[in-house]
């Protein structure tokens, strides 16, 4: 067997040990709370209370508007000196939380946008509240509008979690500059740690378009 | 017969347009009234009005036995009150496309009348039967014609058991094949005494159901009285011309 293929062999489980161990309990667990905050996020800029589209307006236009590796920099290393000492995973899901958040909370916006006003007119006629229509008639088709771009904004955070390798987590990306550093095959750990995202991003993709074919049965 | 729908000195407009100006009407039950009038006449937004989609600035209007007073705002018992007596079929038919047919027409009643599902159900299936649509239950709008659509948004309407219904051109968006089959319902319904106004640019439909027409124009009532004077013993020289074009066309 050749040096190369015995690297690889011996690189391959530590590598992907560390995605199983960091990088995906990492993005699931902020995009869950991604979610939330998005939810939150767009019904209060679609709602006609001018101190919540104010309020979370600015919240989304300076996630937005910032670097992430700049924001977890903030969190982690910034927020000490401001008496909040914050372990890596914790400054990690909080930055990733509020990063995804804000940019699903832009898709979820839009998607809400997206319906005819006929829908909304057509729940008013019959007497709904605005929760009543939000729950029976909004949010599920808002749900199938808005699959696309949140899938799209989760692969992202997948793809972002490499940047905690900058503040001490050994992610999947991290253990791979460990062993670059010991081997000195920068070609051959890199491009195994890109095989490795890819795998994981694959099985988002299938789960994605199984979901989009559900959410459309009714058109 | 029991006034139930009147305007009182209302005015509404969109900025600098002024679409309604002092209105003053009322609306009997029982009968069915037409509304006739040139494109941006006024007549889908004092339609409109009447279940509050538009909210018009000054005047009074009660509906149903609830009274506001429209230069202030208004509470939102009341506006729930108004909608739930009355229904409203929309040109685009505004079908909810992710439920299908009998899950749209039991909506209303479950989720804003707090009716059993079970009891629902029969009354939707009942009501599906009426449209000429009970084989279709299952389907998802999206899988019917326009006129079916438009059938079942009419069911849908009919489900809240409302005392005035109300038609926004229901027939404008379907080809004239289509219709037919809605224009029947609504004949059906005249027939039956439901209390109803209907938008609509189909004069000859409007001769066969209604009781009353209403001629807007500018904003403004410029007729309202019975079919037969409307479209026989007219003297009007801007109705007659109306006329004339529509029926050219």
């Amino acid at each position: 067997m050749s040096r190369e293929m015995q690297l690889v062999l011996d690189s391959i489980w530590p590598i992907l040990k560390a995605g199983l161990v960091i990088t995906i309990p990492l993005s699931l667990l902020s995009f869950a709370i991604a979610l939330v905050i998005a939810i939150v996020t767009a019904l209060a800029r679609i709602s006609n209370k001018r101190y919540l589209q104010v309020i979370f307006g600015a919240y989304v236009w300076i996630f937005r508007g910032t670097p992430l590796l700049v924001q977890l920099f903030i969190v982690f290393f910034g927020l000490p000196k401001a008496g909040i000492t914050l372990d890596a995973w914790m400054a990690a899901i909080i930055t990733f939380s509020l990063n995804t958040g804000a940019y699903a909370s832009e898709s979820i916006r839009a998607s809400i946008l997206a319906l005819p006003k006929g829908q909304w007119e057509a729940a008013e006629s019959l007497g709904m509240t605005y929760w009543q229509t939000m729950r029976r008639v909004i949010a599920p088709q808002t749900i199938r509008i808005s699959l696309p771009p949140i899938a799209n904004d989760f692969i992202d955070l997948v793809k972002g979690t490499s940047l905690v390798a900058s503040i001490t987590l050994a992610d999947l990306f991290m253990v791979g500059q460990q062993i670059t550093a010991r081997t000195y095959e920068p070609l051959i750990i890199y491009t195994l740690c890109a095989f490795i995202y890819l795998i994981f991003i694959s099985v988002l993709m299938v789960i994605q378009s199984r979901l989009e074919k559900y959410a459309s049965k009714y058109v | 017969m029991a006034t139930i729908v009147q305007f009182q000195h209302v005015y509404k407009s969109f900025g600098d347009h002024e679409a309604l100006k002092n209105i003053d009407i009322t609306f009997q039950e029982g009968e069915t009234t037409v509304i006739l009038g040139p494109s941006g006449s006024g007549k889908s937004t004092l339609l409109r009005c009447i279940n509050l989609l538009e909210q018009p600035e000054r005047g009074q209007l009660t509906i149903a036995g609830t009274t506001i007073q429209l230069d202030k705002p208004i509470v939102k018992k009341d506006k729930l009150a108004i909608r739930q007596s009355t229904a409203m079929v929309f040109q685009s038919f505004n079908l909810f496309p992710h439920m299908k047919v009998l899950e749209n027409v039991i909506e209303g009643p479950v989720t804003v009348l707090k009716q059993s599902r079970a009891q629902a159900v029969e009354k939707g299936k009942t009501l599906l039967h009426k449209v000429g649509l009970e084989h279709k239950m299952d389907s998802y709008p999206s899988q019917l014609s326009g006129g079916q659509q438009q059938r079942v948004a009419i069911a849908r309407a009919l489900a809240m058991e409302p005392q005035f219904l109300l038609f926004d051109e229901p027939t404008s968006a379907l080809d004239p094949e289509l219709e037919g089959e809605v224009l029947r319902v609504l004949q059906d319904l005249a027939e039956e005494d439901k209390s109803m106004i209907i938008v609509t640019h189909n004069l000859n439909f409007a001769r066969r159901v209604a009781d009353r027409i209403l001629f807007l124009e500018n904003g403004e009532i410029l007729f309202d009285g019975t079919t037969d004077a409307f479209f026989e013993h007219n003297n009007n020289e801007r109705i007659q011309a109306f006329i004339q074009a529509m029926q050219l066309y």
